[in-house]
């Protein structure tokens, strides 16, 4: 099967869960912004949860699939598009993706998955290094992307539970543990609102409205390694959240990690959204870890009776 | 040495301060240990100047009664305990020596004047001094494959561009402070570029793909331009 591109939209590319094990290398981990809404979108249509889509961001692609298919569209959400919820598509037919109503990233996931060839164990595009996806660039008009071959039956009238979607919001609170010089912000970050910056992209979420300055003069840092979350502040004051495509290593002060179930929140905020932070302790973030893992794991499980190989 | 969370999927070990080589043996050795037989549950370790950082999945490190991070803690913290006599040794002299073949100045070195300018020498003596130096991989990061080298003689320690170029050509050589590195791909870069090399630093189809690891010493050795063209 093969999925055409007509109309490639401002960001499309594909993307899996991440090139794990090449940190120290200096490859990034990559793979989908909204981790949460790649994993579910994949339960949709029955695939493992790692399995490669399309990202999308702000305004989506037009696409025509060569064959009948099964697919899903999760995290941002299009007008006329179902919305967390498996759909059947027909050979010839066009699926376009607009401008999102609601979030900024979204995940086009066709049953089979998107069958690029993997570079350094993943079929992320990291577009820096030209690694992953389709030529290791984003999708342009024209383009022919392989996607697996896998008929699915689906079983009628039903929908995800959606206590377990995450609320995107255009003024979200998001939750964060500690980083090793928060004190040198005397707490501004969860005082402050911030407003998403347009010069944000898939290596970080640039943030403005308020500036985290330094107390007192602090020493030069020297560099160790960062992770998608990490509230780094530059000289100017003005936060960066750090995301997919995140350098290994960074120098800049860390003011928090944002936790990972609340990263999803950052990665559907859309220029001027407002954020605002929140600290938890650390064994509260892994609580909630785990307990995102359970959810995922119980949709996995309800779902085989529901997507089911033909 | 000191343990602390980076977020909740990682944990950052401090091994000492600043960029300092017998820090950085300490970091290698702990970086070995770790790669010999891989914990369960590490999905990436990252060794950088004066710390190593540990990647894990919180739901493989959730053992019974035990939280995830003082688990993998407890983990790292009885590994390091295990480092041997032996490995401590070994790890306190430099890696591989690669020698990394550079055209110095002219179109490949742009700022290799004005750094001389800021030395108060002579372009040709800047370009001894870099080929006479000892280098050692203290990190990679930034992009890919890109060397963060320790060593460089303070006569020729230069700082950044107050402003970025946009864009900085790959194997371009470069001083920035107290370091010098090479960019192994086109990439924005605030640097001082004296040369460049035709060596990949990045190779994405191999399986090791970056050409240095933290600790290999490197020299830098002048070619000519016909010896750049002629390079595979």
């Amino acid at each position: 099967m093969e999925i055409t591109i007509h109309r490639a939209g401002m960001l499309s590319t594909v993307q899996d869960l991440g090139r794990r094990g090449h940190r120290a290398a200096g490859v990034p981990l990559s793979g989908a912004m909204d981790r949460f809404a790649l994993r579910v979108g994949n339960l949709l249509v029955g695939n493992e949860q790692g399995a490669a889509a399309i990202e999308t961001t702000l305004m989506g692609p037009e696409v025509e699939f060569s064959a009948d298919a099964v697919v899903a569209v999760t995290g941002a959400t299009f007008d006329g598009v179902p919305a967390w919820q498996p759909f059947f598509v027909r050979a010839g037919e066009r699926l376009r993706l607009g401008n999102p109503v609601k979030g900024c990233r979204g995940y086009l996931v066709v049953a089979g998955g998107i069958q690029v060839p993997p570079a350094l164990g993943s079929r992320s595009t990291f577009v820096r290094a030209g690694l992953g996806g389709l030529e290791g660039r984003a999708l342009r008009e024209g383009d022919h992307l392989p996607a697996g071959e896998s008929p699915r039956r689906l079983a009628p009238h039903w929908r995800i539970d959606e206590r377990i979607l995450p609320r995107y919001a255009a003024a979200a609170t998001v939750r964060v543990v500690r980083g090793p010089q928060a004190d040198e912000f005397g707490g501004r970050l969860a005082k402050s609102e911030f407003r998403v910056l347009p010069q944000s992209d898939r290596m970080g979420v640039r943030l403005g409205g308020s500036r985290l300055l330094r107390i007192g003069r602090a020493d030069e840092m020297v560099s160790a390694a960062v992770a998608p979350g990490t509230v780094q502040v530059p000289p100017d004051g003005l936060p960066i959240v750090l995301m997919a495509d995140a350098q290994t290593i960074g120098g800049y002060p860390q003011a928090a990690n944002v936790i990972g179930v609340d990263l999803p929140i950052i990665a559907q905020a859309r220029p001027g959204d407002r954020l605002r932070f929140e600290e938890i302790p650390l064994t509260e973030a892994q609580q909630l870890f785990l307990a995102r893992e359970r959810v995922l794991a119980m949709l996995q499980q309800g779902l085989k009776e529901k997507v089911v190989a033909e | 040495m000191t343990l602390s969370a980076l977020g909740d999927s990682a944990v950052v070990i401090a091994l000492g301060e600043g960029i300092d080589e017998q820090v950085l043996a300490r970091v290698r050795a702990l970086t070995a240990a770790l790669a010999q037989e891989p914990l369960p549950g590490v999905v990436d370790v990252v060794p950088a100047y004066a710390t190593v950082t540990v990647f894990y999945d919180p739901l493989e490190m959730a053992a019974a009664g035990e939280r995830p991070f003082e688990r993998i803690s407890r983990l790292v913290t009885e590994r390091a305990g295990r480092i041997e006599a032996g490995a401590k040794k070994k790890y306190a002299s430099p890696g591989r020596t690669i020698e990394i073949p550079v055209v110095y100045g002219g179109e490949f070195g742009p700022d290799l004047d004005a750094v001389a300018r800021h030395c108060g020498m002579e372009p040709g003596e800047v370009i001894k001094r870099h080929q006479a130096g000892d280098y050692l991989v203290h990190a990679i990061g930034f992009v890919p494959g890109f060397c963060y080298l320790g060593g460089l003689a303070p006569a020729l320690h230069v700082p950044r561009h107050a402003t970025p170029r946009p864009s900085v050509a790959a194997g371009s050589v470069g001083i920035g402070g107290a370091q010098t590195g090479v960019y192994p791909l086109v990439t924005p870069g605030g640097w001082n570029l004296i040369g460049r090399t035709p060596l990949a630093l990045f190779r994405p189809n191999d399986p090791e793909p970056a050409l240095l690891r933290v600790g290999d010493r490197v020299k830098f050795r002048a070619v000519s331009r016909e010896e750049f063209g002629q390079w595979k």
